[in-house]
């Protein structure tokens, strides 16, 4: 064990991934040498050589296409678009071959792939560095999307991921990279090393795809919450001292329902939160989930707390973040009806 | 049968690394005024070797020399030399104002200032650049007020683009200014589209693209060359190699090509390549692109050789992957310096006059400065209101973002 910021879980899980399997290869803009604008692959290249971490030319479409023709061939691709919103040139890719390659050459042709990159803002990104887009991934058929939120889940994850025989968007919460910001924009940032998942295991271990964790229980409402969220959700129960019971997704898709579905039926509430945009987000298809399975259950209406559908702004940051205020509140309308 | 051979992957690694002697011997530097002027109508065919030269006028000991020189009065080189200083000095004191918290980021052109100063220069009223965020210099050289920049850059009440985006992603129609994207090199095909556009409508206007070495491997770069090939559109494509992307070197997207300008061969381009710290050669070649574009000659690929002396932005610190004196070794020397020296070597400008003016200027932006933070800083609570937020998305605000903005108090 030692403890990690999640930056350096993600660099552990490279390194522990690439240490047992020579064909891991690492690369994307700047994830050579210099390890990464946010350090995720530090030390790689010097320790692995040239040929399986190196930087690549700024083509988010050329690394997301060469990797494919890599996991056809028979490596495991792990490759870095440099922020979640530099990802469209390479949706192509992604969405008509990435996805599709295992059921149109019916098995002939796979695409063990990961593609990663770091999501949401609360750094002052302004609309190129600030974006949330797990919804257009989750829509597509024949991809895997994961969101860890500790540095504990983001090794496990990363490594299971790496193994998985599919391809997987693994989104980072940039916001989380060194510690679990819970909003508040106005405090200092607690650092991991003095929070209990900022303990990882230096070896290779992995956390299975689609499986949920119970971050906080509780018995009167479900909180739906991944990435940033999750710290989010809990403050909002702190501070509101409603007992609610706060579900970390981890695994968007493949999606861990039994544990969702029996915590709604326990509380009979339930709150989704994301940082994304609100129409068409992924918190339509958990509403509609939570609907179709705890029907009888529900005593209110499942609401949504979102960031609003407007493009995230660089000066007015913190009133698009939904924060604990929103989500608190949002918890108090659930127990008012 | 012979044994098949082992295959091993190329991966290219710059010369040096921190720690190293800069190494700058593999940039081969023709004397100023060496290379040849083409006529403007030329046969792209017949001007290749453009593309593997570096088109220089300012010598060693500031002479202008060669076919290239001759396109500016002392008084516009002066005023030249009045722009590089001032966006020199704009980019120090917002590089300051940065650290000291009072924006959330900043991204300065230290060392590239003729680039873009020099080519705004070529350019009418109604042109419009497409730039990336190291192009201030084309704001600047029109005089665009100071203020509104740092308007910008605090995103303040005042900014004009209402603290929508990122520090210095300035937006300036009248100016000829197209709205900065953070996205790169999406704005290379659009520019394309702008001048196919002033074609079909018979104007007299042409675009201009702007994009970085690094930047020319995304597939907009290609496309926006293949529809420039195509309509033979009136722009000028300008790629400013500054030999380094973030900490990857310029080898990473030139691959095995001679030259970035080599690239516009294929696509039958005529293809430039110019000494970008040279502000008399970088206006002489975009003289002849956008002259080229007017005359409806169709479009130009100018690479322009500099080097980007500071960090890539606030978050980078370049020790890291390059050797710290490797600015200090660019061959190429510095455009403010090489431009004062030649003004003064032609009797029209003096240590005295251009210590007189660095003053003059560290006065006005200072008191731009002072301007701009007396309406607000970024941390200061003079912000745009959140309720903008919600405006402009579309024409019309759609129901379903009225009820949002109510729901977050505005
Ligand atoms: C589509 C896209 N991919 C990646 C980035 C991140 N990024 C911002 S600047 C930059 C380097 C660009 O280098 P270059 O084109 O040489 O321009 P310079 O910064 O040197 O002016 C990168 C990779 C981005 N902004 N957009
Ligand atoms: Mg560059």
């Amino acid at each position: 064990m030692a403890n990690m910021t999640m930056i350096e879980a993600i660099q552990s899980a490279h390194d522990s991934a690439m240490d047992r399997d020579e064909r891991v290869v690492v690369f994307g803009e700047d994830v050579g040498f210099f390890g990464g604008v946010f350090r995720c692959t530090a030390g790689l290249q010097e320790k692995y050589g040239s040929t399986r971490c190196f930087d690549a030319p700024i083509s988010e479409l050329g690394i997301v296409g060469a990797a494919i023709g890599m996991a056809a061939y028979g490596l495991r691709p792990c490759i870095e678009i440099q922020f979640a919103d530099y990802v469209y040139p390479a949706y192509d890719q992604i969405v008509s071959e990435a996805a599709r390659l295992r059921h149109r050459s019916a098995g002939d042709f796979t695409c063990p792939l990961v593609i990663r990159m770091p999501v949401g803002g609360g750094i002052f990104g302004g609309q190129t560095h600030s974006q949330s887009p797990e919804a257009i991934f989750t829509h597509v058929s024949g991809l895997k999307t994961v969101m860890p939120s500790s540095p504990y889940d983001a090794k496990g994850l990363l490594c299971a991921a790496i193994e998985d025989p599919d391809p997987v968007i693994f989104l980072e919460p940039k916001r989380l990279y060194n510690g679990p910001f819970d909003g508040h924009h106005e405090k200092p940032v607690v650092p991991w090393r003095n929070h209990e998942a900022g303990e990882v295991p230096t070896d290779y271990y992995v956390e299975p795809l689609g499986q949920a964790r119970v971050r906080r229980a509780g018995n009167d409402v479900t909180i739906l919450a991944y990435g940033t969220m999750v710290y989010v959700a809990q403050a909002a129960c702190d501070e509101t001292g409603i007992d609610a019971e706060v579900i970390d997704l981890r695994s968007l898709l493949p999606l861990d329902i039994d544990t969702i579905t029996e915590s709604v039926k326990k509380t009979g509430r339930c709150v989704i939160v994301h940082e994304a945009t609100l129409t068409g987000g992924y918190g339509g298809e958990l509403a509609a989930l939570v609907q179709e399975n705890c029907f009888y259950h529900l005593e209110v209406p499942i609401q949504r707390i979102t960031g609003w559908d407007t493009p995230y702004p660089h000066a007015q940051e913190w009133d698009y973040f939904p924060g604990p205020a929103r989500v608190g509140r949002a918890l108090q309308k659930a127990m008012e009806s | 049968m012979s044994k098949a051979q082992r295959l091993s992957l190329h991966v290219p690694a710059p010369k040096v690394r921190p720690g190293d002697t800069p190494d700058f011997s593999g940039v081969e530097i023709p004397k100023a005024g060496e290379v040849r002027r083409p006529d403007v109508a030329a046969d792209p065919r017949d001007i290749r070797d453009l593309a593997f030269s570096v088109i220089r006028v300012l010598s060693r000991d500031g002479e202008a020399l060669g076919p290239w020189a001759g396109t500016l009065t002392h008084d516009e080189l002066i005023e030249g030399l009045k722009h590089m200083l001032t966006l020199r000095i704009f980019d120090a004191r917002m590089l300051m104002a940065q650290r000291q918290g009072k924006t959330s980021f900043f991204m300065q052109c230290l060392g590239e200032e003729a680039v873009a100063c020099a080519f705004q220069r070529a350019l009418h009223k109604g042109d419009m650049n497409f730039p990336t965020y190291r192009q201030a210099g084309l704001l600047i050289t029109q005089e665009y007020p100071l203020v509104s920049m740092m308007n910008q850059i605090y995103s303040n009440e005042a900014d004009p683009i209402r603290g929508r985006q990122l520090p210095i992603m300035y937006s300036a129609k009248d100016y000829g200014f197209f709205s900065i994207s953070g996205n790169l090199t999406t704005q290379f095909s659009q520019a394309v589209g702008w001048a196919m556009a002033s074609a079909i409508s018979r104007d007299t206007k042409i675009a201009v693209g702007w994009v970085g070495d690094g930047s020319t491997s995304e597939n907009d770069f290609h496309a926006a060359m293949v529809f420039a090939s195509t309509y033979q559109a009136p722009v000028v494509l300008n790629i400013v190699n500054n030999q380094w992307a973030i900490s990857t070197f310029q080898g990473m997207a030139k691959g095995g090509s001679a030259t970035f300008a080599a690239r516009g061969h294929g696509f039958g381009l005529p293809s430039l390549r110019v000494d970008g710290n040279d502000f008399l050669a970088v206006h002489a070649v975009a003289k002849w692109a956008a002259e080229r574009a007017r005359r409806n000659l169709g479009p130009t690929l100018i690479e322009y050789v500099t080097y980007r002396a500071g960090g890539h932005s606030t978050s980078d610190d370049p020790a890291a992957y390059r050797p710290k004196e490797e600015s200090d070794e660019w061959p190429l020397g510095d455009p403010i310096l090489r431009l004062k020296e030649h003004l003064i070597k032609e009797g029209a400008w003096s240590e005295q006059r251009h210590a007189q003016t660095e003053a003059e200027i560290e006065d006005d932006v200072m008191s731009a400065q002072k301007e701009a933070e007396a309406i607000g800083t970024l941390n200061s609570g003079n912000a745009p209101s959140p309720r903008d937020m919600f405006e402009g998305v579309y024409a019309e605000m759609p129901p379903h973002l009225i009820k949002q903005r109510q729901e977050a108090g505005y």
